[in-house]
């Protein structure tokens, strides 16, 4: 398992792009796909809603368990990945590419945001 | 549950090796998936699974007596099983309340196999012990003689057929034999837990990997995978199948839990339970308890054990297992709900999915029937 080495990562293994425009792309990492097993249903936030980093902003339902979706950073969602409320498969299948879930104007980012190295010592421990 | 050290089968260090997510079941590091439960769930229904059960409990009734002894301390007629046949049953609490559903092989004319629950394995071993007084027949801990490989869905009897001299196609459901596999000696049952035609096979826990080695070469190119206890559970929800802790706990009759059948009360003698269970069956006719239905969501959101039944704003059951269900693509539970709501098509069901009401189609169970 790799972690991309240019994303951010947060402690609730949400990963985040670095915004062009203002605007990142949030989604869960490898790590967490996997734990949570295959991926049913997304229930993702909606355009126009305001995030909050490390609130609960949707869940992520697997074969055994449902999971809170938190944003790692403060913001306006400006898209919700569809194809993944189509086919939450995709989660599981490319969850750094196709399986992101939504896109969000940033407000304010959180300092202690992970690299990918360190996020994968933290997933090693 | 005990604070002590999980239990490791014989197959520990293979599901390690293959990359399996272990979880703790009763007491048990069990593989809970080695990839996607889906794909093993779908690998079951339409080619082969192979699962480690070895967490099932073993107990070993030998004696002149032993016939006498089960059909005494459990509800079935035990007696006419015949030699090389298996039984569904259930062993009751004098109050009629399920200690455990289990499954009887009759070895011999004085020897049968009892297979409990991990869960219940030691309340039915202290049961079956206590209730031997008096009889001419010993009940004897096996839990350490065996390891259980399961091999499930429409490709396993060509797979098995290739590592084994059994002959399997007199080999009926619900029976079991003696044979070898891959060489080494085995107890051959046609059984399962799935919905799919299958075996389980009892093997010396010495002998669990090299049973498990063959049956993954000869069954590979078949289609055959690996299986968590994941995909098990979803296999048997399917099934219609119930499981103990969910459909079926002590403080319910297996009249309650609509499997009233497995209770024979023409059978010779008094057994544990007959006065309480005979009070149960009078009133599951007159006075319909709660009813053991299927519900299938409309939508995507999943229920799960303990979440209300829902109609007009009341209660009126409670789910018992859900899950999505990957034949159907949709979520699926059993759940208890009142007569009145239990017939299938019953409109206006839903279930309280943390906090919002989602439309549930009440149905007849199983969800799934395998074409054969």
């Amino acid at each position: 398992m790799s972690n991309p080495q240019q994303l951010r990562y947060s402690k609730e293994h949400e990963w985040l792009s670095v915004a062009e425009d203002g605007v990142a792309t949030v989604g869960i990492t490898e790590f967490a796909a996997n734990a949570l097993g295959d991926v049913v249903y997304a229930q993702l936030p909606e355009v126009g809603d305001t995030v909050t980093a490390g609130e609960s902003c949707g869940e992520l339902e697997s074969t055994k368990s449902v999971s809170d979706l938190y944003s790692p950073v403060d913001g306006e969602v400006v898209e919700a990945n569809q194809d993944v409320v189509d086919d939450p498969s995709l989660v599981n299948s490319a969850p750094f590419e196709g399986g992101w879930l939504f896109k969000v104007r940033v407000a304010d980012q959180p300092e202690d945001l992970m690299s990918a190295d360190e996020y994968t010592a933290f997933t090693a421990g | 549950m005990s604070s002590t050290a999980p239990r490791h089968t014989a197959l520990d260090a293979l599901h390690r090796s293959l990359g399996a997510t272990m979880t703790d079941f009763a007491g048990w590091d069990m593989p809970l998936r080695y990839g996607s439960e889906r794909d093993e769930h779908l690998a079951v229904r339409t080619k082969a699974g192979l699962f480690d059960l070895s967490h099932m409990g073993e107990i070993t009734v030998t004696g002149p007596e032993a016939a006498a002894l089960l059909n005494h301390a459990l509800v079935g007629n035990i007696a006419t099983v015949g030699v090389g046949r298996a039984r569904y049953t259930m062993i009751c609490q004098e109050d009629g309340g399920i200690l455990d559903d289990l499954i009887v092989y009759r070895l011999a004319d004085d020897e049968y196999m009892v297979v409990a629950n991990a869960s219940n394995a030691q309340v039915v071993l202290d049961a079956l012990t206590g209730r031997a007084a008096g009889f001419d027949a010993v009940v004897r801990d096996d839990r350490d003689a065996y390891a259980l490989i399961a091999v499930q869905g429409p490709e396993s009897p060509g797979i098995l057929k290739s590592v084994t001299d059994a002959d399997l196609d007199g080999l009926k459901y619900y029976a079991g034999l003696p044979g070898t596999v891959a060489g080494v000696p085995a107890l051959i049952a046609r059984t399962g837990y799935t919905g799919e035609d299958g075996f389980e096979l009892f093997v010396a826990p010495a002998d669990a990997e090299k049973v498990w080695q063959a049956l993954t070469d000869a069954g590979t190119p078949a289609g055959l995978v690996p299986c968590g206890l994941s995909c098990r559970d979803t296999l048997r929800l399917e099934a219609g199948m119930p499981l103990y802790g969910h459909e079926l706990t002590t403080s319910l009759t297996p009249f309650d839990a609509g499997l009233g059948r497995v209770v024979k009360f023409e059978k010779e003698g008094d057994f544990v339970g007959r006065e309480a269970l005979t009070e149960a069956a009078e009133r599951a006719a007159s006075e319909p308890p709660r009813v053991l239905v299927g519900l299938i969501a409309e939508g995507r959101r999943v229920p799960r054990a303990g979440f209300p039944v829902v109609s007009d704003g009341k209660v009126i059951g409670e789910v018992t297992s859900g899950a999505p269900s990957p034949t159907l693509g949709k979520p699926i539970a059993m759940a208890y709900v009142d007569a009145a709501h239990a017939a299938p098509g019953t409109a206006g069901v839903g279930v309280d999915i943390r906090g919002s009401h989602e439309p549930y189609e009440v149905v007849a169970l199983p969800f799934y029937k395998r074409q054969k």
